[in-house]
This record gives structure tokens, sequence and C-alpha cells, in this order.
């Protein structure tokens, strides 16, 4: 039943098709050129023939390959292209002289976005009529009304058909009779898109039917529950991107700050050494390997952890041992080595911040909801942070380095008359915890900039997660970490970004305050030492 | 380089010489040596970004007119120094360039905070600073000759385009901006405006985040929400420094378009958007009063010699990509300007200078001669609009049919009324 059905309705196609007039070479000239009024008038008029040669012309003038002269539109095929083709004819002619680009801006680019929908409702694959239904349901216009009743009756697919509904009935809305209107107005309450919303208030405004706009109102409540879901969910997904971006920046402190107790004013600087190092790797791979390019991302994560790993071991070996115990003097330390490493990388690689690109793999996002987007590198990152997680609490927990860290912070004596390499034992631990600053570097140089300050920035959010989690705890500083990055957006969407940064800052301080060991605490005798 | 004998007895007698006529302050050396020119640009910090390229340019302009015979068949000498977008290490290093390497004029600044705090240095020690930036208004300093725009020559057009019917008709707006005083005080003006085009205050959001804000998540889903909320919206950002990276990328990644919700940027250019993946950013607005893609022959001229410049000094970034935008086309103007001035004058006098200021013309890379105002120390300009292509250049959509003079004091604001459109110099002694 289902494949005649098809086939008719290519058949209906092809025949309107046939039957429409050709682009004619004025209008393509009409189209191309003139002011944006002419141009839209000559536009709808030749989309209303729906004609097939339609559609490549608009996709030329949307790439920017139409260029006018005299009146006349051509299609070229580059950016110095000398032949072109004549629009509305077909005819390859050379560009003439001084042929110039036509003008294409935002209202003329939706236009043509629009006319190219419609022109696509009729499309034989049912992911092109979805994509088009998709583009038009932000283009509210009356004019389309006939096109959107014919599509509405030609199409096959039931969840299409109902989108197509609520298209039509966005057009209805606006119609002079009354039950139409209320027709419309019920049906669109199925609807869960922001644009429906912008429109039903309008509406709302202006209707005088007390009928229609109880039911307006009716409807705007239910797209509006559903709307307040996506930004809930959004809320809590940018709060949790937020946190996972926290949890990484703070895990590797976990280890050098919690476990050892090294407060580690370099922990920053570490960060930026792993971005600097996907940056140098990015760069390599669009050197030496571009058709691999996209995947440069699966290196860097390795090079970033070993590199800054390497620089951790070394500070530990010739700075660091000499003074655990000493925290005061670590502090300071630690604080000279972070001036020293900004300064190195800003003698090496220059003050400038420097562009990581995402691969595009990790660009734009996926749409969950109507007004919920969830871009990929942000999933990606969360993705990330958690494979970090599970895999630093499997090597702390599960290998025998992890069981000989947890013996010296626990007592160092005793660990060491059990045979325990001691000064060993620190050294791994702390380029451990160097190593995963450099996974978060790597992570950071994916959402912000990468320059010589970038570890400035992060150090004091990283430090509030431990000490916020508690002191020696993985589990408080995930906990910290996804608990401050909710409540830091939570306050962003109500506070705005300047105040909510303040109010956590207090909220820690008066945390701090009543309860000094943090969420969670060690208890028994290791509390004490 | 020691200097002679000579050149120092010289010098210590044009400087008693000057001290003894005009008092304290203006003690420029007054030699046949070069004139030394000072350079205030963040080197490093989250308005290096931005900032750089100025320095550079500067440095291309001095190259150039020391290549021709110099000023007055003197030398120009560049002192370059670093204020790391530290505002009140600005002021430290402005009165080091002035009190000790005693420049002649300082080039410098981008941000209106680093303005305000090294505009008490020129004053007080009666220096001459150019800034080559757009800005808020609402300043005329006798000591500043202000080469970017003003309010009027960027902001409020950009804002008529938003309502015009080829720029989308928005009838709701987003402020948003980075938290210091040039978003501050432009969206005050801007409210003001808008609200004297009769949009309330309900239909306008303001929005500001720190400088070097990372994570535009939450900004990005507010300005979503305010589009649902009603008319068609508009964003009119004033974010500085390197921000804009993470802002554009979040709005590209999270698909807001330029068709539905178009942004308008004061303080983005083809700089600004290097390393941003420009084409889910394609139709998006910029509003300057100068575009890289604009074709003229002073501007094929400007954009070669940049091009050539960048090569033969290894810019990074440029050796490969050369870009010009705004600022750098607006330091261009002042530094030529300051020269043509200083051969007036026959000196680099401050007070000589600046009167030597008024009027004077160059034939700037936008097409046309833009002119220094006879009395307000600003240039006139001309406004274009510009979209977003999908190569990060900007394609002119929109602009005014010949330059417009500057109005620093914003009529929209109403304490400026009965303000002097030139600056106060108070009487001293």
């Amino acid at each position: 039943m289902r494949w005649p059905m098809r086939w008719l309705v290519i058949l209906a196609w092809l025949l309107c098709c046939s039957q429409a007039r050709a682009l004619t070479p004025e209008q393509a000239g009409r189209i191309a050129d003139g002011d944006s009024e002419s141009r839209i008038a000559a536009l709808n008029e030749a989309a209303a023939s729906g004609d097939a040669a339609l559609g490549p012309f608009i996709d030329a003038l949307l790439d920017g390959s139409v260029r006018v002269a005299g009146g006349r539109a051509y299609v070229v095929a580059g950016e110095s292209a000398v032949e072109a083709v004549e629009a509305g004819t077909g005819r390859a002619v050379p560009l003439p002289e001084g042929a110039e680009e036509p003008l294409v801006n935002n209202r003329m680019r939706r236009e043509l976005q629009a006319a190219r929908a419609a022109l696509s409702l009729f499309a034989p694959e049912r992911a092109a009529r979805a994509a088009a239904i998709a583009a038009l349901k932000d283009e509210i216009d009356e004019s389309r009304l006939p096109l959107l009743e014919k599509a509405a009756a030609a199409e096959t697919d039931a969840a299409l058909r109902g989108q197509l509904a609520l298209l039509k009935a966005g057009v209805l809305i606006g119609s002079d009779d009354r039950t139409r209107r209320l027709e419309a107005a019920t049906l669109l309450g199925a609807s869960g898109e922001p644009a429906v919303r912008s429109l039903l208030l309008e509406r709302q405004r202006s209707e005088a039917d007390a009928d229609v706009k109880a039911a307006i109102a009716e409807s705007l409540k239910r797209v509006e529950s559903r709307l307040a879901w996506g930004e809930r969910l959004g809320v809590l997904f940018t709060g949790a991107s937020l946190g996972s971006i926290l949890l990484l920046v703070a895990l590797g402190l976990a280890i050098t700050y919690g476990l050892m107790g090294v407060i580690n004013m370099a922990h920053g600087e570490l960060m930026m050494i792993g971005a600097y190092a996907t940056w140098l790797v990015q760069n390599l791979f669009r050197q030496h390997l571009p058709g691999w390019f996209d995947w440069y991302v699966l290196a860097a994560v390795p090079a970033a952890f070993l590199v800054s790993a390497g620089v951790g071991a070394l500070l530990e070996r010739s700075v660091i041992r000499w003074l655990y115990g000493r925290p005061l003097e670590t502090l300071l330390a630690t604080w000279g080595i972070s001036l020293v490493l900004m300064q190195a990388v800003r003698s090496t690689f220059g003050a400038q911040n420097v562009a990581v690109e995402n691969p595009s793999w990790l660009s734009g996002g996926v749409q969950v909801l109507p007004n919920l987007v969830l871009p990929y590198n942000r999933i990606g990152i969360l993705v990330f942070a958690a494979l970090v997680l599970v895999g630093m609490a499997l090597l702390i927990g599960r290998t025998r380095l992890g069981l000989f860290v947890r013996g010296v912070t626990q007592n160092r004596a005793m660990a060491s008359c059990m045979g325990v390499p001691t000064a060993r034992v620190d050294t791994y631990a702390f380029a451990l915890g160097a190593g995963i600053a450099g996974l978060a570097g790597c992570a950071l140089a994916q959402v912000g900039n990468v320059g010589p300050d970038l570890g400035q920035s992060y150090i004091v959010d990283s430090f509030m997660v431990v000490v916020l989690g508690g002191v020696g705890q993985l589990a408080g500083t995930v906990y910290a970490a996804l608990g401050l990055g909710v409540l830091n957006k939570l306050l962003e969407g109500w506070a705005g970004a300047v105040l909510a940064k303040i109010m956590v800052l207090v909220f820690i301080v008066v945390f701090i305050q009543k309860r000094p060991q943090g969420l969670f605490a060690l208890k028994g005798r290791s509390a004490e030492a | 380089m020691h200097p002679t004998r000579r050149q120092f007895h010289l010098t210590l007698g044009a400087a008693a010489l000057a001290a003894s006529s005009l008092g304290l302050g203006s003690a420029h050396a007054q030699g046949a040596g070069p004139i030394k020119v000072g350079v205030l640009h963040s080197l490093s910090g989250t308005m290096a970004i931005s900032e750089t390229v100025l320095k550079d340019t500067v440095l291309m302009a001095i190259e150039e007119i020391n290549a021709k015979g110099g000023v007055m068949g003197r030398k120009l000498e560049p002192v370059v120094v670093d204020p790391a977008s530290n505002w009140p290490l600005f002021a430290e290093r402005a009165k080091q360039l002035i009190t000790q390497d005693k420049v002649a004029v300082v080039f410098g600044c981008w941000t209106s905070v680093s303005r305000k705090s090294v505009l008490p240095v020129f004053e007080e020690t009666n220096s001459l600073l150019f800034y080559p930036v757009q800005y808020e208004g609402e300043e005329l300093s006798k000591n500043v000759f202000y080469t970017g725009a003003a309010p009027n020559q960027q902001a409020i057009p950009a804002v008529e385009y938003l309502m015009s019917k080829d720029g989308g008709g928005a009838k709701r707006f987003v402020l948003l901006g980075t938290d210091y005083v040039y978003p501050r005080t432009t969206n005050k003006i801007l409210r003001a405006f808008l609200n004297s085009k009769g949009i309330g205050d309900a239909d306008i959001l303001e929005e500001y985040t720190p400088f070097g804000h990372a994570d535009y998540q939450s900004i990005i889903a507010k300005i979503k929400r305010f589009a649902s909320e009603g008319k068609k919206t508009a964003v009119v950002s004033t974010i500085n420094g390197d921000s804009n990276v993470p802002f554009y990328k979040e709005l590209g990644n999270q698909g807001l378009k330029a068709t539905d919700v178009p942004v308008v940027a004061f303080s983005v250019g083809e700089e600004e958007l290097r390393g941003v993946d420009t084409k889910p950013l394609v139709g998006h607005l910029a509003a300057w009063n100068y575009f890289m893609s604009l074709k003229n022959p002073s501007n094929d001229e400007f954009t070669k010699k940049w091009a050539a410049y960048a090569k033969a000094k290894n810019i990074a970034g440029h050796k490969d990509r050369p870009l010009t935008n705004d600022p750098m086309e607006a330091t261009y103007i002042g530094i030529h300007m300051w020269k043509q001035a200083v051969e007036k004058a026959k000196s680099t006098d401050t007070d000589k200078v600046i009167a030597a200021m008024a009027g004077q013309t160059f034939k700037a890379p936008s097409g046309i001669v833009s002119k220094m105002d006879e009395k307000n120390h600003h240039l006139h300009k001309s406004v274009f609009i510009g979209e977003v292509k999908a190569d990060g250049q900007f394609n002119v959509v929109w602009k005014t049919p010949g330059p417009v003079r500057a109005q620093p004091w914003s009529p929209f604001i109403p304490e400026n009324k009965g303000k002097k459109d030139e600056p106060v110099v108070t009487a001293k002694k």
C-alpha cells in the first residue's frame, strides 16, 4: 500500500513541475539584483510557480557563487572563475566584465532559505521533507498557506503531517474566521517550539474574541510548560558541563594537595602546559597529517598527559621533594615556579593566545528539544571527565602504585619500613597529579582560550573544589565539582555572571567557616596526622 | 648609542630654554636626534588578542615614515612597553614613557578603562595620546585625539539598522557586554536611544560578564529564552577581548543562527574572529568604520603594505594570513595625521601640535578623506555594517552616504545638555 502511494506522490510532483513555467533569465536577474523588496517579490513569484530550476539557483545564491551584470544572473564555479552559466537558460557563457556578487543579507538569506525549504516540501525523501518543515517552523508567512495545504494533502508520513498541521495552524491563527482561529489556537498547544510561544504571546495581545483568547492562554500554558522543561534540562546540562570542567581541573590537585599535602600553586600552569601540548599536536597534524586533522585530539590527550607529567616529575625531583612537610615554603616555591613556567611559555610561544580549533566532530551540537541544543564539545568533556575519574579511581584503588600512594600518605614511616620506596612513590604520585592537570588543559583548549595565563583563571576554582570536597577525598571532589557547577549556573541564570561568581565565593567562605573539614572528612587516626 | 658631548650640550641648552620659557611640563627634546614615539598597547593578558596588532601597525607606519625621510628630517624612534591588560599598569607605563623616555606622543590603549587610567597622566604632564578604538564618548580631553568612533558613529547606526526592515526589524534587544565602563556607558546610551524609539525597558535585557569570561552557556540560553518571549530579538554585543572566542564558539555550537537572532558586535573584527570557525556564524554582524573587505585603491594599498610588513617581520598569524581591521586603520590614520600636524607646527610641542591637528585630512583606507574635526578632537567617519562571511571576512550590507561628525557627548544622555563640543581648557597658573 505504501509504495504505490509514494510513487503516486512523485508522479504528481513531476507533473506539477513540468506544467510550471521555467525560471526565466529575467526572473533570475530580478531575484539577484535590485533592492530587497523587489528581489523578495520576484523570489516569491518564482517559488509560487514551483520551478525545479529555482532550487539550485537559490543554493548558488546562498553559496555566494552567483554574479550579476546587466540585470542577468550568472552562476560561477569558483572565486576567480571566468566561465559562468547563465541562470535561467543554462547556457555556458564567459562571465561579463564587471560582474558583481549580489548582496545577500540576513533578510534575503531568510527568504531564500524559506523558499528553498518550501520547494523541498515535496521532495521524495522523508529526511528532506522533515528538514524543510524544520526550516519553515520559524517562518510564519500567510502567503505560504496554499503551499502548506498542498504539502499536507500530499504528505504520507503521519509525524510529518502532524508537524505540517502545526505550521498551518501558525498561519491560521491570524485568519479572519473565528472557528479556524479557535481550532488553530487549540492545535498549537501541542507544539514545543520557542517560535510558537512568541507567536501565541503576540496573538494573545491582539485577540478580541474571548473564547479564542482563552484557547490561546490554555495553549500558551502548555507550550510554556514544555519549554520550561527544556530550560530546566538546559541549566542542569550547563551545570554538569561546568562541573565536569571543575572536576578535571581539581582532580590532579586532589592528588597533589589532597593526598600528598603539597599546596601546588603551579597546578594551573601544568594545565596550561597541557593545553599548549594540545596546540602543538594540532599544529603537527595540520602540517604533516592534514587528512587526519579531525583526530588530532586523540593524539593530544596522551601527549598532554605525558608532557605535564614529565614537567611535574621534574618539579618534584628538583624542588618539591626538599620541602615536604613545610607548607608555607612549598606554597611560595610553587608560586615562584608558576611564574617561571608562565614566563617560559610567553618567551617561547609569545604572549598572545594561540588558536586551538575544534575538530569537526566536536563542533556543533545535537538538538534534544526544540529549545535545547547540547554542544558536542561539552558532551565530549563530560564523557572525558568521567573516563579520567574512573581511570584515576581504578589506579588509586586497584593498582600496586595506588596502594603505595595511599600507604605513604597515611603513614610514611611505616610504609618505608615495609619496603615501599617512598621517595619514588612521591615522584610518581606528583607526576600523576600533574599529568591529570595536563589532561584538563587538553579539555580546556576545546572550550576556552589557550594563552600563558590560562592556569591563573582556574587555580582558584580548583582549590575551591578540593577544599570544599574535603581534603584527601576523591568522592568529595566529585560532589563538590558537580555541586559548584550546578550552583554556579543556577545563580548565573538568576543574577548574572558577575554576581554569581561573587555569591559562590561568599558561599564557600561561609561553608568553610562552618565546616572546615569540607563536605567529606576523613575519619580515624589518619585524620589527625 | 652614547650621545656626543655636543649633542648633550645642545639638549641641555634646549631643555634649559624650554624650561625657562614654558615652565614645567613639556620638556620634549628639540634637537636633531630621533623623535621618540611611545606605543602603549597590551601585549599580554586578555586584551592582547586585540591590541598586539596595533603595536605592529604603529611600527609599520613608523618604518614607512622613516623610509620617506622621517618627520622634519628627523627619524621616528618607537618605544614599546607592555601594560599587560592591567589597568593601573597602563598609568605607570604611560608615566614612564613621558617622563623617562621623553616621548613626543603616545599611541595606545584599547579598553576605556585603560584610557581612563592614563588620562590624568597625560593631562598632568600635558602630553599627547592618540586613542584608536571606538568608545563610549562622554569624554573630551585636550590631550587626547580620538581616532576611533564615538557612539553616533557606530553604536546608534548599528541599532538603527537592526530596527530597519533589512536588518530584520528587531523589536527586542539583548545588550550584552563585558563588565566595565565602555559597555556600561554604551548600553546606557543605547537604552535611552531605544526608549526614545518606543522600545520599553521590558523589551531590553542587559547582561554583563567579567573580563576573560569563558563559559557562555547560560548567557546563550538566556538569549534564547528572551527571544522566545516576544517579537524579533537582536543582540548587541560589547564583549571585549578574548572572551569573544568562547562566545562565538558557543553561539555556533548552540545553533543560534543570524537569521533568527542576529548578533551585532562593536569590538569584534577580522582579528578577533581568527581561529573561530565562522561557518556557523554567517550573517552575524559587526559595525565599524572600516572593513578589510572594502574595495578601494587606498585600502588595496593599505592591506598590501600590511601583508608585506607582516611577512617581513614574521608576525605570528599575519605572515600566513594577513588581516587588517578598524582599529588598525584608526591607528594608521592617527600616526599620519600626527606627522602632518608636527610638520605644520614645525615642532613636537604638545600645544602647537594640538593646534595644528585641527582640520587635518588624510586619505583613509576606508575610502574617504578622513578629517580631524576642527574642534572636538574626533575624526569624521563613514559607518559600515558588515555581515560575517564563511571565510571570516565581512560583507558590507549597509553604509552611511558620507562621513559622520562625532558627537562625543551623546544627546541621549540628559546630563549632557549644554556641554561644549570641544575640550574645556581650564586656565593654568
